[in-house]
């Protein structure tokens, strides 16, 4: 009764698979996106802004139909895409990691925006003062201090991606094995006659995975704030 | 050298500030609060950008809008050490104190890790953690960072201001020290004018965004017409003073100045020593004949060289004892009584004198005035 099942292997693999590397890739540009929405002004800023709210406000379906239109083959990016490097998006895992990612990202990109926002900047005059250049300051002052809204962020773009479910199934399909990751299979065990018992489990899955999300990020954040500021 | 030559507009605030000094020893900059010290340090240190001007240390442009050149920050090599320590809170205090260090080359590393340790009485706290401080040893490990980054100047604004007395005199002896031992020129911000006393050789007098006026403490402590900024708190002359002999049968210590002789309550000091002297005003009276069948010891004859205009009861009087410049402070009424005018010869009667210790060059109890009566 509580073995697992090759299914739920494979769903389980695959979601924790999608979300890390959503995650993972979307680090960066939720950091970089953060950077100039909390640090600099510019022009078409409330765009951006804008832009990267939009996930949170849009139904999943559309913002997964707008990355087809976008990156499908005949997609003006997807073309790009396919012709240079020869890569294709949609119907794969890291389309499945994309939508996810975009749907995520403007939980991230708050997460780390208000942390940026209560670094205190004093610090980091004072370390110019003692030598060190703007990046060298960003490294060893701004990140470590904004790590645990950092790492809120990232677990919160990491449940997330493992709950996404409208952006995924209209971008990358619903493919045993490639996309279908435990809200996908979910789905098709409950428009399965007979699978209400197996939709029971992955649902207990699911909770017990985010969970642990929720847990480890708990401790970690807390050792961090305890480094930072007693 | 230091030459200073900054404008900036804040809001309706505006700094215009012009100056040029030496760079050795403490350089004061004093001033009420709300002045503009702190933007005027800012303004060299390279965190605050001004609207026009130039700066430059011991002949290193640092800024020239004229030429469009503004060095950042990390590039002035200028320590800074902030009114509240701004201790890096995720480094230990070893990492916060080598954080500069790391960055300075090898070669260049005229002051050593081990020796601000020694030197600032680090050792015990070095594993501790920020968090973990006291405002004063915050402080300490501040000032021992910004030193470690092998700075040309240092600047410190108001580093002692959110301290309390105790903590203030447990700081204030390591900032001789480095004055004394160390010879790194210092600014040093500050709106108390007992901290600059004891601490300053040059002072940069500022208000309202404008320097007033620039040049020895001791000589701007004894401009009359700079009172309304040096404020009537603590009133007093700064005089430099040499050992002249020790009287063992009263227990006194013999001191000369320009003025005359001074006796105090006995100083353990050797003959020839030059000390520095702050004679309050309100310590100081006047007569106008040489005084007889008086207990105070000390009368030195001066000339009155200028009165101040005062509404109070009280009135003090700028005197010249043979170049040395002395305050007295009487009443309005003694001051009509004795018709004491401009160019007046006067005797002035010292009942107290506070040596400066650290002029000596050693550390120890802060500037207690001796008085006869103790």
């Amino acid at each position: 009764m509580f073995e697992i099942s090759p299914l739920e292997i494979e769903a389980l693999g695959l979601s924790l698979r999608v979300a890390v590397w959503s995650v993972v890739t979307s680090l960066p540009v939720g950091l970089f996106v953060a950077w100039l929405l909390a640090r600099r002004d510019f022009v078409g800023k409330s765009a951006l802004n804008g832009i990267v709210h939009l996930p949170l406000v849009l139904p999943p379906v559309v913002v997964g139909y707008l990355l087809l239109v976008l990156l499908g083959r005949e997609g003006p990016l997807g073309r790009i895409l396919l012709q240079t490097f020869g890569v294709s998006l949609p119907f794969t895992w890291e389309g499945a990691a994309l939508a996810a990612a975009v749907m995520a990202f403007p939980l991230m990109v708050r997460a780390m925006r208000l942390s940026l926002e209560a670094v205190d900047r004093r610090l980091e005059a004072a370390a110019r003062t003692l030598g060190a250049g703007p990046a060298r300051v960003f490294l060893t002052v701004t990140l470590p201090l904004m790590a645990p809204g950092i790492l809120v962020g990232a677990v919160l773009a990491f449940a997330r991606a493992l709950g996404e479910f409208g952006a995924t199934i209209t971008f990358a399909a619903n493919i045993p094995g490639e996309t279908r990751t435990l809200p996908l299979a979910l789905f098709s065990l409950i428009q399965t006659p007979g699978g209400e018992a197996m939709a029971l489990r992955l649902a207990g899955l699911s909770v017990l995975l985010s969970l642990a999300a929720l847990a480890a990020s708990e401790i970690i954040a807390r050792r961090l704030r305890a480094r930072i500021d007693g | 050298m230091l030459e200073v030559a900054a404008q900036k507009r804040l809001g309706s605030f505006e700094v215009d500030a012009n100056f040029t000094c030496e760079t050795s020893g403490v350089i004061a900059l004093f001033g009420r609060s709300g002045a503009g010290k702190t933007m005027l340090v800012n303004m060299m240190a390279g965190l605050l950008k001004p609207d026009r001007g130039r700066i430059s240390v011991n002949g290193n442009l640092l800024f020239d809008s004229s030429r469009r050149l503004d060095v950042p920050p990390e590039r002035r090599r200028l320590g800074y050490v902030f009114q509240e320590g701004r201790l890096f809170p995720h480094l230990s205090v070893r990492g916060n104190l080598v954080y500069g260090y790391k960055l300075v080359p090898p070669a260049e590393r005229h002051i050593q890790f081990d020796q601000i340790v020694a030197l600032l009485g680090l050792e015990a706290l070095l594993s501790r953690h920020p968090r973990d401080l006291s405002g004063g040893e915050k402080q300490r490990i501040a000032l021992g960072r910004a030193l470690l980054a092998n700075p040309r100047l240092l600047l410190m604004d108001e580093p002692l201001a959110g301290l309390d007395q105790p903590r203030k005199e447990e700081i204030l002896p390591f900032i001789e020290r480095l004055r004394d031992e160390l010879g790194i020129p210092i600014i040093y911000v500050s709106h108390s004018m007992p901290e600059i006393v004891r601490l300053a050789d040059t002072m940069v007098l500022i208000s309202k965004g404008r320097v007033e006026a620039v040049g020895p403490v001791d000589e701007l402590t004894s401009r009359l017409d700079l009172r309304p900024l040096t404020g009537r708190y603590e009133a007093g002359a700064v005089i430099t003073a040499r050992v002249e002999r020790q009287d063992e049968a009263f227990a006194l210590t013999e001191l000369s100045f320009a003025g005359g002789t001074l006796l105090v309550p006995r100083l353990e000091l050797p003959v020839g020593t030059e000390l520095r002297l702050r004679i309050r005003a309100r310590d100081v009276s006047l007569a106008r004949h040489r005084p007889e069948g008086l207990s105070i010891l000390n009368a030195v004859p001066c000339v009155v060289r200028d009165i101040g205009i005062e509404e109070g009861p009280q009135v003090d009087l700028q005197l010249d004892a043979n170049g040395a410049a002395l305050w007295a402070r009487i009443t309005r009424r003694s001051l009509v009584a004795l018709n004491i005018e401009r160019g007046a010869q006067v005797y002035a009667l010292i009942k107290a004198v506070a040596v400066d210790r650290y002029s000596l060059g050693r550390s120890g109890a802060a500037g207690r005035f001796l008085s006869e009566e103790d």
